[in-house]
């Protein structure tokens, strides 16, 4: 069990690692964002499989940090990649 | 029940695991933001849910079981959140070029 | 185990090949992404090193404050738009040389070391039940090395100085110009109104868990203090100025406490930052509560940034 739960983590961490592909080609920095995503995801799966592969319950405490931050990081990026001085008002946006 | 437990996990953590490799060939493969974005969310979704899922036979106790569903919950919580931001940052990008 | 060397040396690999991805990244936002997911693969070497609390300070500290420091400092660097010339080959092959000298010495004593490696770790455990603790981290950082510790924190509040002193002279005790949302966005206010709540818990939790395992004042501050910019950043709350009461005393409070406990130990032990028998856990948890707060404060400003607007009085 703990030798399928590494593969399963190793496999998740080379799927991480196909999405930083993404990262250096996107066109735009949303696309740049998007990736951070989907690897911050990847992260959090890749640690519970440790925490439960090598029996240290503490590593989960570890994923769920990295929940919250990864959630921040993202919100401060995108913060810069929605700035813009020239939009007009959206129906979306009316209080 | 030990092994029908077992094979749940390798069940549950090979599906989720291949969902990731969908979500990540869609990421890379998909033509525009907005369709890379929907690939995005099943991975949060469903593929982290598999992962957990799967190992919720796996971990000792009600306690690490509760904090690995929360981790789940919250990062599903917060990837529904971040993928409309980002679809709004998308269409903002967009409509600037 | 064969699969988890196999698991180790994959993640060994791919560290270097995004180290050496960050260098060769031309575009901003992708190189500071990219730092990101090197501080989150450090954390994933740090768990598999067996050392939780360095993977919990790593994961906070380099997979969230960092990234949103080299943000900010990214988007002002666009604003100047200069664009340097490329270093000359001779400099690059120069650093190269020294980074691979600095590499091939650290090699040589991993592998150079005597075998068993001197290590004070026995002693540690030995003597940690009179602490009342039972994370040996804990321990050391405040039992057996916690003048160390006092100094950082002090260290810590040196820095936020430091940031605060490239305000302008008029902007001195003002705002800090942390950029948030222009406009409110419902789904951020949504977030910003429902995440911080369990993040605080989150962050109480890790604090009081450091007592016993992994976890402790710094990845509870940092917690609470990515919360704390998280409502900033959606306008829930002003950015506060940074000559306010309230905001001067919750940076000093941990540290001062700290202290104050420091020179106890001289009336009722024997010396500087000794606890007297029996009371060592209470006072370590009062200072780590009070250091958590301060933490989370200081971290939460430094990322703000220097005052750039004047109170208004």
């Amino acid at each position: 069990m703990a030798s399928f739960l590494f593969c399963a983590a190793g496999f998740v961490l080379i799927m991480v690692a196909l999405g930083l592909v993404r990262v250096l080609r996107g066109p735009s920095d949303v696309d740049r964002i998007l990736s951070a995503q989907l690897i911050g995801t990847g992260g959090v799966a890749v640690l519970l499989l440790l925490a439960v592969a090598t029996t240290t319950p503490s590593v989960i405490d570890v994923a769920l940090m990295l929940t919250l931050l990864a959630t921040f990081v993202s919100v401060a990026f995108l913060r810069d990649a929605s700035r813009s001085e020239t939009e007009p008002p959206r129906m979306a946006d009316r209080r | 029940m030990r092994l029908a437990l077992d094979i749940f996990t390798l069940v549950a953590v090979s599906a989720g695991g291949l969902l990731f490799m969908a979500g990540t060939a869609g990421l890379l493969r998909f033509p525009d933001t907005l369709t890379r974005l929907h690939a995005l969310t099943k991975v949060d979704n469903l593929g982290l849910g598999l992962i957990v899922v799967g190992l919720l036979p796996q971990v000792d106790g009600p306690l690490a079981a509760l904090k690995v569903v929360t981790v789940w919950l919250l990062g599903q919580f917060s990837g529904a959140i971040v993928s409309q931001l980002i679809a709004r940052a998308a269409r903002r990008a967009e409509h600037q070029q | 185990m064969n699969v988890a060397l196999a698991f180790d040396l994959g993640l060994a690999a791919l560290l270097v090949a995004i180290a050496g991805w960050t260098i060769a990244a031309r575009a901003n936002i992708g190189a500071i992404v990219l730092f990101m997911v090197d501080g989150l693969l450090l954390a994933i070497v740090w768990v598999r090193l067996s050392a939780v609390d360095v993977a919990l300070t790593e994961a906070a500290i380099g997979g969230g404050v960092t990234s949103m420091l080299l943000l900010g400092a990214a988007t002002r660097l666009k604003d100047t738009e200069s664009n340097p010339e490329p270093a000359k080959l001779t400099l690059l092959l120069t650093a190269g040389a020294l980074c691979a000298l600095v590499s091939a010495g650290l090699a040589a004593v991993v592998f150079f070391l005597p075998d068993p490696a001197p290590t004070l770790a026995p002693v540690a455990m030995a003597n940690l039940a009179e602490t009342g603790l039972g994370n040996p981290v804990a321990g050391v950082l405040f039992a057996y090395r916690a003048l160390d510790t006092l100094l950082e924190k002090v260290v810590l509040l040196l820095a936020l100085v430091g940031v605060w002193s490239l305000a302008r002279d008029e902007a001195w005790g003002g705002v800090p110009g942390l950029r948030v949302y222009a406009r409110p966005n419902t789904i951020l206010v949504f977030l910003a109104q429902l995440l911080p709540p369990i993040g605080i818990m989150v962050g109480i939790y890790m604090f009081w868990a450091g007592a016993s395992q992994p976890g402790g004042a710094f990845q509870g501050g940092t917690v609470l203090a990515a919360m704390w910019l998280l409502v900033l950043l959606a306008r829930l709350q002003q950015v506060p100025a940074i000559s306010l009461p309230w905001v001067r005393l919750l940076l000093v409070i941990g540290p001062v406490l700290f202290v104050a406990i420091g020179f106890l130990g001289f009336l009722v032990a024997d010396a500087f930052l000794a606890y007297p028998p029996g009371y060592a856990k209470p006072l370590i948890v009062i200072a780590e509560a009070t250091l958590t707060l301060s933490i989370g404060v200081t971290l939460g400003l430094l990322v703000a940034g220097p005052p750039e607007t004047r109170l208004q009085q």
